[in-house]
């Protein structure tokens, strides 16, 4: 069925041959995982049908604790989109050259995950059939329309945003690459809408992508501060707070920071990318992380001192639980190993080798997981009213195999999703952006065969 | 049932022609005096038609508008002059559990998850505990009509928090938002499945998967002249129900004033604190009717 493809394909440069190489050759190693990322795909779309036939009764969450970790997990989600901005954005927009080759990675993290959270937030719903009522009947005044507006706004520009940095590269691919499949031509040719890089093109790019870049900010900002609002508008012990958007988003900035070192580690390994992605790289990266965490360190102490230090009914009972009760392994296993460790251990430079800094972000983003279920499920089990009268089950919350294989298979669409995109595009910016006109149209780098 | 259906076809036609908007001016008539709940055929109501005619009808015919379906949209109006209001005299209650009974039976709901809940409650380490019957408070300032997306759980003029079980996309939000715990969620499929009657959001049944529900003060009896199921169902008189435009509350056996009863025997209404402006009001757990027991299979959890 498939024709075999007999060009060879040639690269101009070596760095032509690093940056494009993984696009046309497929290896075994990556059949493999996406074979992997598959199975467990399905095995979640099983365990989604099996919800979908019998209710939500499938999951661990009862009247109580009636949220559980979808909506974690949809918080995490949330959290580690924001890295798109972070990286993309903040470090463009203050001219931090060393982050570039790392743009299109964040970038890329920040769609898969904003997909991915939008998706896991209707497996959360008791009616997916009825999702569109939040269109049709919506109310302003729910933190859920709110968040339903800034998400789809989010991902509007998050999409622009990576598209538009990877235009030149859609060209570069669609006059470069010839050893490729007909479909995959006919897709550059598609999404590469006559770049040609004419001066007028790369100036007006240049110009949309300035407004993206500051646009994103407030939004990402929003988009998790929004997120938070869902939990701060009710009365739970720990979500009544008003430190939870700050809050929220700095532990995002930090979880999201985390993601980009264990992917770029990955990339760098898998793609052999040593040369474009180096240590430089981990070792600023690491810094920030540094940076980010104590942002985050900050907040967590502004979050738990006070109420502590009050002891007032319910809320005290919620701390007292995490404190020392049976969230206690934990609370202080995220707040030592996945916050404070990482920070003094960061500070030294060994660690922030890519292996260690690797693991250290491994920890990071687990704790940052664990954290979202931490935030979520024991304000729910701490209600003013005491607990009683109900069934056994509903004192409890011990995740179902149909909630587990679903958030798994949510990761594996996360990692589907970036695998695919970076299969199919050049994950390092091959033209410099920050080129002026001039230069580009000197360098002449797209001389192609029709001139 | 065909030949009482062709019986009873002229009495409903003539029902027909009567306005809706007098049926209610009709049981709003009926549901002031809420004491009597007993049904005299003899009585006569008179009424206006749309043609604004007088018509006297007989008080049974009235009756007849039980079987009266009220549609998701005609549940959101609520019932005209009215102000529902609750009082639950902690003094009295032992634990019967009457009420969870009446109340799971009428909404068709199972032991482990019922709208009603007692709750033993002890305020501080010296005063005594005490049972706390719980339903939804019906808040004038609902947090969960405030954070609902969708509309489908709203506030109706007669102060009932209503839910739309059509309409609700199971999010669960107006859950986390309840202080009160006051809502449970339809998480499998129901028992019902011999409910033949028609879905209102004044019945709640047939209960629908996926979707949120709680205590609704029974608007499906307060249309038809009747107490709240809770109401009469307790042995001891716990509850008292009413209106407030009108300032009585009755619990089945005596009716009294609502202001007074708030006034003299200290009414309170749970944390307060909150601003949510409850409909339910509580009468401090004093001069018992009975002593704290707690009867030991009764209770999951102390």
């Amino acid at each position: 069925m498939r024709k075999v493809i007999n060009k060879q394909q040639t690269y101009r440069t070596k760095r032509g041959k690093a940056l494009l190489g993984h696009i046309v050759n497929t290896s075994l190693k990556y059949k493999l995982w996406i074979a992997f990322l598959l199975l467990i795909i399905v095995i979640g779309g099983y365990a989604y049908y099996r919800q979908l036939k019998f209710g939500l009764i499938v999951t661990a969450m009862r009247d109580y604790t009636s949220w559980g970790i979808y909506i974690s997990n949809f918080v995490f989600f949330v959290a580690i989109s924001l890295v798109g901005s972070l990286i993309s954005s903040v470090l463009k927009l203050s001219k931090n050259e060393w982050s570039r080759p790392l743009t299109r990675i964040s970038e890329i993290i920040a769609i898969a995950a904003i997909i991915c959270a939008a998706v896991i937030i209707i497996v959360d719903m008791g009616r997916p059939d009825r999702f569109f009522y939040v269109i049709t009947h919506l109310r302003i005044q729910s933190p859920i329309i709110w968040d339903v507006i800034i998400i789809s706004t989010y991902l509007v520009i998050s999409l622009l945003l990576l598209y538009l940095s990877l235009l030149p590269d859609i060209a570069l691919c669609r006059d470069r690459l010839t050893a490729i499949p007909k479909w995959k031509k006919m897709l550059y040719r598609f999404m590469a809408i006559n770049w040609n890089n004419h001066p007028k093109q790369v100036v007006m790019l240049q110009k949309v992508s300035r407004i993206l870049a500051i646009t994103v900010l407030p939004v990402a900002f929003a988009i998790h501060t929004v997120t938070s609002w869902l939990f701060a508008t009710t009365w739970r012990p720990g979500w009544d707070s008003t430190n939870l958007g700050p809050y929220f988003v700095s532990g995002a900035f930090m979880a999201g920071a985390a993601v980009i070192i264990f992917t770029m580690y990955l990339i760098r390994i898998h793609l052999k990318l040593k040369k474009y992605i180096t240590e430089i790289h981990f070792e600023k990266m690491g810094k920030l992380l540094v940076l980010l965490s104590l942002i985050y360190l900050y907040f967590n102490i502004n979050e738990y001192l006070g109420p502590a230090f009050k002891m007032v009914g319910v809320e005290g009972e919620h701390i007292t639980e995490l404190f020392t009760g049976k969230y206690a392994p934990m609370y202080w296993f995220v707040q030592i190993g996945g916050l404070i460790l990482p920070i003094i251990l960061l500070i030294f430079r060994p660690f922030r080798k890519p292996l260690p800094i690797f693991i250290i972000s491994l920890f990071v983003i687990l704790g940052a997981w664990l954290k979202r279920f931490l935030i979520v499920i024991p304000s729910l089990q701490h209600p003013y009213l005491p607990i009683q009268g109900v069934d056994e089950s509903y004192l409890h919350y011990i995740p179902t195999w149909e909630e587990w294989a679903i958030t798994m298979s949510s990761f594996a669409w996360l990692l589907l999703i970036i695998t695919v995109l970076i299969k199919l595009f050049p994950v390092i910016p091959i033209l410099k952006a920050k080129l002026d006109s001039e230069t580009i149209v000197k360098l002449n780098i797209f001389k192609n065969e029709k001139s | 049932m065909e030949n009482k259906n062709s019986k009873t076809d002229s009495r409903r036609q003539f029902i027909k022609k009567i306005s809706t908007g007098s049926i209610i001016a009709a049981s709003g008539l009926a549901l002031s005096s809420l004491s009597s709940c007993k049904e005299t055929s003899q009585e006569k109501t008179t009424l206006l038609t749309t043609d604004g005619k007088l018509v006297q009808v007989p008080n049974s015919e009235i009756g007849e508008l039980e079987h009266q379906h009220i549609t998701p949209e005609e549940s959101r109006q609520g019932i005209p002059g009215k102000k529902w209001v609750m009082v639950v005299d902690l003094g009295k209650c032992k634990n019967a559990k009457k009420c969870i009974e009446a109340c799971d039976k009428h909404h068709n709901l199972t032991p482990d998850r019922p709208y009603i809940k007692v709750l033993e409650m002890k305020d501080n380490e010296k005063s005594s505990p005490y049972w706390m019957p719980k339903k939804c408070f019906q808040c004038d300032n609902p947090p969960c009509v405030k954070v609902c997306p969708v509309g489908a759980t709203y506030k109706r003029t007669d102060g009932i928090v209503l839910i739309d079980n059509e309409r609700c996309i199971g999010c669960r939000f107006c859950m986390a938002a309840c202080p009160y715990s006051a809502r449970v969620f339809n998480w499998g499929s129901s028992p019902d499945q011999e409910v033949t009657t028609a879905y209102s959001p004044e019945t709640s049944i047939p209960s629908k998967i996926g979707t949120v529900g709680k205590c609704d003060f029974c608007p499906d009896m307060l249309r038809k002249n009747k107490l709240p199921h809770c109401v009469p169902s307790c042995p001891n008189g716990v509850i008292y129900f009413g209106d407030e435009i009108d300032d009585t509350v009755t619990n089945g056996e005596e009716t009294v004033r609502l202001s007074t009863l708030l006034r003299d025997k200290a009414g309170y209404r749970y944390m307060e604190e909150l601003g949510t402006k409850p409909r339910v009001y509580y009468l401090p757990p004093v001069d018992r009717l009975f002593p704290f027991e707690k009867s030991t299979e009764e209770n999951s959890e102390s």
